[in-house]
């Protein structure tokens, strides 16, 4: 779908964010780009966004353009949404800013929420929502537009395990069914290890990609309990053991 | 809130009232002096007819100026937010205007202005911009910056990222700034009324005021005092009211 090639970018004074990083995302895989605070993982995902550019190298996108309006879901660590909107107004944000009407829309939106758990919570405002609740709204919004390409930046980072848990098996669900791409920034181990078809291993200052590792999971199944998975988040452990710095 | 501290105040208040009145009358104080409650009451009813058309007269300016300052004050803050040059070229001088005290300009606008209630309404206006000007300002500078970028992916227009992004965060900083507005402009309108009695204007309350002054008149004075205070205090509810109201309808609440 798309690749990078040598791509590098700078903050201020000195500070190397991503230092000539080459990879590829392919149709429909599931990437987890896995890596400590400072890595550049989150910039990584805003150059693909398109919200900012690299100082040196390029992305290739396949079939020639980048991505325009509405063909990128982005999911941000906070659900980030209208406080004065109800949850089928924040779903269908995407679609009014593409200048269609909230009647229009509707049918999908109430589809969405209700494949993400949420029917009868329609009208309800983000207040009202719990934690776990909003981001299965944002995730919404972020599908609402038929992405091409979804991007999502820590977005379980600050729920409690439980529904952390459960959003990580919907996800997983709605990926299998959907089949779109997602790229997926995260600093722990078992959730990479979870979710990912590949996990992108990066090293801190400068970013830099240290390895990277192939699922061997089962599609099917309870991963939770895998004996693969422990296997695999072993596999992961000790090669960030290995490439990070002392 | 139990039954006995809501009603704490109002004890409170008659009790103080009480006091005040019983010290009066011990004390044997002159009325020129200082009147007691009941004297200030008697007052009001006796000139309750010009009393309230002075009311309606300090209103009636006070309505004007809120509504310019609203008005003035948010369109200053959508050019600040819309043009960093606006931005600069601006925020000094609304700052020069706050921090020199309207009785000091009054004269001039009234010189300048020639009709009466326009040049009371640009003192009262002044006076009351400034907290509409800067709470929006800061309110359109608060947009959480994760929102304004998921309005650039999906292809948002400034106008679109204006008015349903910026404008709703911006609701209740605007709304908070109305309030303190309103109390601004009841003490512009009255501080220009001051200054435009100089030049033989006679309305408003603040004529009421100096009027009972040169005639002696200090429970009349008192009288125009608390309708004043009064005033102030229900222009105070009433924003407040209005800005619960907006925001249950168009906040996060609700």
């Amino acid at each position: 779908m798309v690749r990078l090639e040598q791509v590098t970018r700078r903050f201020g004074a000195g500070t190397v964010a991503l230092a000539g990083i080459d990879a590829a995302i392919g149709r429909g895989e599931f990437v987890a780009l896995l890596g400590p605070s400072g890595c550049g993982k989150s910039t990584l995902l805003r150059l693909l966004a398109g919200l900012d550019a690299p100082d040196a190298g390029r992305l290739v996108w396949e079939g020639g353009g980048a991505p325009g309006a509405g063909e990128i879901g982005f999911v941000f660590q906070d659900a980030t949404l209208l406080p004065w909107a109800s949850a089928a107004r924040n779903v269908h944000l995407p679609l009014r800013l593409a200048g269609r009407r909230f009647e229009d829309g509707a049918a999908s939106v109430r589809e969405l929420l209700a494949r993400l758990g949420l029917a009868g919570f329609e009208d309800a405002k983000p207040a009202a929502l719990s934690g776990g609740m909003r981001m299965r709204v944002a995730i919404a919004r972020a599908l609402v537009s038929r992405p091409r390409l979804l991007l999502m930046d820590e977005p379980f980072a600050a729920l409690d395990e439980f529904t952390r848990n459960r959003l990580q098996d919907d996800l997983l669900a709605l990926w299998r069914e959907t089949g779109s791409t997602i790229v997926f920034v995260t600093h722990s181990i078992y959730e990479a290890a979870y979710l990912a078809s590949r996990i992108v291993v990066m090293t801190p200052r400068p970013g830099r990609i240290a390895a990277e590792i192939a699922s061997p999971l089962a599609e099917g199944g309870d991963r939770r309990t895998d004996p693969a998975y422990a296997a695999l988040v072993r596999e992961v452990t000790e090669t960030l053991r290995a490439v990070m710095p002392a | 809130m139990s039954r006995a501290e809501r009603w704490a105040p109002v004890v409170f208040g008659l009790a103080a009232l009480g006091v005040w009145q019983g010290l009066v009358i011990g004390l044997r104080v002159p009325p020129y002096v200082l009147p007691g409650p009941a004297a200030i009451v008697a007052a009001f009813w006796a000139d309750r007819a010009s009393l309230l058309l002075s009311l309606v007269s300090t209103l009636a300016v006070t309505g004007a100026a809120l509504l310019a300052a609203a008005l003035l004050g948010m369109a200053l803050a959508l050019a600040m937010a819309a043009s960093r040059l606006a931005r600069a070229a601006i925020q000094p001088w609304a700052v020069v205007l706050q921090v020199t005290p309207v009785v000091a300009i009054a004269p001039l606008i009234i010189i300048w202005v020639h009709q009466q209630f326009a040049a009371m309404v640009v003192c009262a206006t002044i006076v009351a911009f400034f907290p509409v000007l800067s709470n929006t300002a800061a309110g359109l500078a608060a947009t959480p910056p994760e929102l304004a970028d998921l309005f650039r992916l999906n292809g948002a227009s400034r106008w679109q990222t204006l008015a349903l992004l910026r404008l709703p965060s911006a609701l209740p900083f605007f709304l908070a700034g109305l309030r303190i507005a309103g109390t601004l402009a009841l003490v512009g309108a009255v501080v220009a009324e001051f200054v435009a009695s100089s030049g033989g204007f006679a309305g408003g309350l603040a004529g009421r005021i100096l009027e009972s002054g040169y005639r002696l008149e200090i429970p009349r004075m008192f009288a125009a005092l608390m309708l004043l205070a009064f005033t102030g205090i229900g222009i105070y509810a009433a924003l407040g009211a209005f800005e619960r109201r907006m925001l249950r309808r168009f906040g996060a609440g609700g």
